[in-house]
């Protein structure tokens, strides 16, 4: 699966690169830098997502101990944590021509801040405990925990006065962007879906094989080099 | 064409976001990859180990 996968993913990027960095047209108000949100937003979105997956999958982990779900969980938290740096760093560079200034305290980039640490405090705490089986428990209940931060990180824009710009495209109106502009950033976004889904199935094999090494299925695989 | 890298002036803040973006991503690839390949040497070695203890 994982080549078709990967075939999948240079596809869409080849897409949403051409479409985003040749095809659309400039920004009225921003000129060219416009083209950051390419990454920017689906970076963004996907630390949000990641998140919400790592905290599902952490109390599925938790509740019916099913072992898988405590992979998924852990498996996504530093590709997440990737997500969110890419969101903030990519912020940045945008803010700094458009706004004049690298980095604000305001709600929007706050947030997604803290994000990052959650992402960063569960993996270091995974990481800390010995026995794998209660440090994903852990891990589960610091994620839940975190899911509280996702829609102050969504709706920040609406509820305090910030510098960030309100959403343009997951509102219920129609998004207030062009679908030359759109379609892009869409198919980036599904790119980079395609991406998790690649670096995820490559951390859970992982995780498996360091965690079941004495299994069967282990010695067929080696036997098979 | 030149006007593509030049990017209205935005060169700088454009091109390095889609370094580091770039940057980033690959290694959220490689990285377990080459863990993969590390565990499963080590476990081919331990079995190697195993085999031998029981032969003797």
């Amino acid at each position: 699966m994982l080549p078709w996968l990967t075939a999948l993913l240079i596809v869409l990027l080849a897409y949403g690169l051409y479409g985003g960095l040749v095809m659309a047209p400039a920004d009225y108000q921003q000129g060219d830098s416009f083209r950051i949100i390419y990454i920017h937003v689906p970076s963004a979105w996907m630390s949000l997502f990641v998140y919400v997956v790592m905290a599902i999958s952490g109390a599925i982990g938790l509740i019916w101990h099913i072992k898988l779900a405590e992979i998924v969980s852990i498996s996504s938290a530093s590709i997440g944590a990737a997500f969110t740096f890419l969101a903030l760093i990519t912020g940045s560079l945008w803010g700094k021509p458009m706004w004049g200034t690298w980095w604000v305290w305001d709600a929007r980039l706050t947030s997604e801040l803290i994000l990052l640490f959650l992402y960063l405090g569960v993996i270091g705490l995974y990481g800390a405990i010995e026995d794998k089986r209660t440090a994903a428990r852990a891990v589960a209940i610091l994620a839940l925990v975190g899911v509280v931060n996702i829609p102050i990180i969504h709706y920040s824009v609406e509820w305090w006065n910030t510098l960030h710009q309100g959403a343009t495209v997951t509102k219920f109106d129609k998004p207030s962007i062009h679908p030359d502009m759109l379609i892009p950033l869409l198919v980036m976004a599904v790119a980079f879906k395609v991406y998790y889904g690649i670096a995820l199935l490559m951390r859970c094999r992982n995780e498996l094989l360091q965690r079941e090494q004495n299994n069967r299925w282990v010695d067929e695989i080696l036997e098979k080099l | 064409m030149s006007d593509f890298w030049h990017m209205g002036g935005y060169a700088f803040y454009v091109w390095t976001s889609y370094g580091i973006g770039f940057l980033v991503l690959i290694i959220g690839l490689i990285k377990p990859l080459m863990l993969q390949k590390k565990i499963l040497r080590e476990l081919v070695l331990k079995r190697q180990r195993n085999q031998r203890v029981s032969k003797s």
